[in-house]
């Protein structure tokens, strides 16, 4: 199993933080079945300090991000972290709503879609680029907030040898649902999986007359 | 300051099978159908993507009871009430929720404004179009309401079934809503297509009242400010044609080929993540899987590899053109017309020879 590329970002912009001094620990918190292990793992070879798996056996696409959402709202009443920072969204079922979800049980300002993040630690906020549909847009956020990480905040670093042999020593915690007093809320069920229709093969033309020729005549776009 | 913690998850490995049917299953609602659209507009306009939003609510029943809900503050905002109003004949109600703390169209305030109509409307449906407004805004609020949201809604088979991709449109999801809370649901507007005798609604305007409105979060979040280069070319969401570069344009400077071409055209100009990642180009102009999904007439893509991410975006457009000089690149196997070349060569050409627009 490999990291979601955002929450990759994600760790990165986190670990960044700790290095420039504006955060004593980076926790890297995940939610699955056992393999997420290894993930995490990866995640501390990286330069998270600890990690958190909270254990979910179940089959099919997933959680959901409601669940996951409640989830980490009750890590975070634990944990009493300043910045929550997620991927914006995952590449296999493409949803783009945890970050927000979690942000709305919390009450916490959110940050969606960075592209920037700077943390201001004497007035505890964090002002943040978004990459939203007419460009960039800033917002000035108070701690602590939520932050979903677009593919421009960073470029995320491999994990040297010796941070991964450093990484085996680092703990990881499990944590059930029922530990964190979460109940489960299936309101969503897949019916099935489909491929979408195919484009047919196109054509190779030999000219730029030959194309403005089937575009004009043939397809009759322009 | 204290602990950060990050969330990140792994990824799910394929375990589902491609089945070759679509199964249309009638769910026949006995229930009353209402709707609330969180409408975006603009300048005093509601945006067509809203309007797209309204044309998916009227596809998830025949009998639906359909309200537009705005917020902002000032004159535009009335102007842009009485365009909702009358943009189109399956809307019944307009809600105005008038304050400043609606300017900006903060998630947090938003999110608090649809917990409190809903509580007052009791809606079984709200919707918003998959802009990065209704993104941002829509599943926060569904957290308030405790339900789950579907996002990126592209078919609606029912009032309770909805289609929508997964893997970077690779493969369509079929889903079904079972919960009790409110269905909350973003679409693509480029799958809800809005007709041009649309606008002839006479709905009812009314005003929001906000007195009961929790006030803790606003505050919370400022805005800022914003950059958007300003551009005559037309909105790459929805335009008829849209002409993009990729990395093969080189520079920024380059770039103004393409938007000399896209002006011949009257066309959008859009481009890959590649393009933006190296500064050709602002981030607005991104097409693909994480960038603007588009659909248009024609597409043209100028030095674009083909990346499935990008192809994700562009799936649904009528006729894909692509010009690369690397035969094997991915483009050509989507492209309805291709031209094995040097763009370079190519786009001057076509600027030389097409017909000038009227």
């Amino acid at each position: 199993m490999s990291m979601n590329p955002f929450c990759e970002i994600a760790l990165e912009e986190a670990i960044r933080i700790k290095e420039s001094g504006l955060a004593t620990e980076v926790v890297a918190v995940s939610v699955g079945p056992a393999q997420c292990v290894d993930t995490i793992r990866t995640g501390l070879a990286m330069g998270a300090d600890r990690g958190i798996h909270v254990e979910w056996k179940g089959e099919g696409l997933g959680l959901g991000p409601l669940n996951v959402a409640k989830v980490l709202r009750a890590l975070v009443e634990l944990e009493e972290p300043r910045l929550l920072i997620l991927g914006k969204q995952a590449i296999d079922d493409d949803c783009n709503q945890t970050g927000q979800m979690v942000a709305g049980l919390l009450n916490w300002p959110q940050g969606t879609f960075a592209s920037k993040v700077v943390l201001d630690k004497e007035k505890q906020t964090a002002t943040v680029d978004r990459e939203v549909d007419g460009g960039l847009e800033t917002l000035c956020l108070d701690l602590p907030a939520v932050i979903t990480t677009d593919l421009r905040l960073n470029l995320p670093r491999y994990a040297t040898l010796p941070n991964i042999m450093k990484a085996k020593s680092k703990p990881i915690n499990k944590v059930t649902f029922e530990d964190l007093k979460v109940k489960v809320k299936s309101d969503i069920e897949v019916a099935q999986v489909t491929e979408p229709p195919k484009r047919k093969a196109g054509l190779i033309l030999s000219s730029v007359d030959e194309l403005i020729d089937k575009l004009k005549n043939e397809a009759r776009v322009i | 300051m204290a602990i950060n913690v990050t969330l990140f998850r792994a990824l799910r490995p394929q375990r589902f099978a491609f089945t070759a049917s679509s199964q249309r299953s009638t769910i026949a609602s006995s229930r009353f159908i209402s709707t609330l659209i969180l409408t975006e507009h603009d300048g005093g306009f509601v945006k067509s993507s809203s309007v797209s939003a309204i044309v998916a609510a009227k596809s998830l029943g025949e009998d639906n009871s359909i309200s537009m809900l705005l917020a902002g503050s000032g004159p535009s905002l009335d102007e842009a009430a009485a365009d909702a109003a009358k943009c189109h004949p399956s809307v019944s109600q307009v809600l105005v929720a008038d304050s400043d703390k609606f300017k900006y169209h903060l998630a947090e305030p938003w999110a608090k404004l649809v917990e409190l109509v809903q509580q007052k409307g009791g809606y079984s449906h709200i919707i918003a179009a998959s802009s990065s407004f209704g993104k941002n805004i829509l599943p926060r609020a569904a957290a308030l309401l405790d339900a789950s949201p579907i996002t990126d809604v592209v078919e609606i088979l029912g009032s309770h079934q909805f289609v929508r991709p997964i893997y970077a449109g690779n493969a369509l999801s079929t889903v079904r809503y079972s919960g009790d809370q409110p269905c909350m649901l973003t679409i693509r507007s480029t799958s809800f297509l809005v007709s041009a005798e649309s606008r002839l609604g006479t709905a009812a305007i009314s005003q929001v009242d906000l007195s009961t409105i929790d006030e803790e979060i606003v505050g919370k979040s400022r805005y800022v400010g914003c950059s958007s280069q300003g551009t005559e070319r037309p909105d790459l969401g929805n335009a008829r044609i849209v002409v993009t570069g990729g990395r093969g344009l080189k520079s920024a400077e380059n770039f103004k080929m393409i938007e000399k071409l896209a002006e011949k055209l009257e066309a959008a100009v859009g481009a890959t993540r590649a393009a933006v990642d190296a500064g050709f180009v602002p981030n607005e102009l991104q097409v693909g899987q994480t960038g603007k999904i588009v659909a248009p007439e024609l597409y043209m893509a100028f030095g674009v590899s083909g990346a499935i991410q990008h192809l994700a975006g562009i799936r649904d457009s009528k006729v894909i053109v692509a010009v690369n000089k690397d035969a094997d690149a991915p483009i050509f196997q989507v492209a309805d017309y291709g031209l094995v070349g040097d763009l370079f060569d190519v786009v001057p050409e076509l600027i030389e020879k097409l017909p000038e627009k009227k």
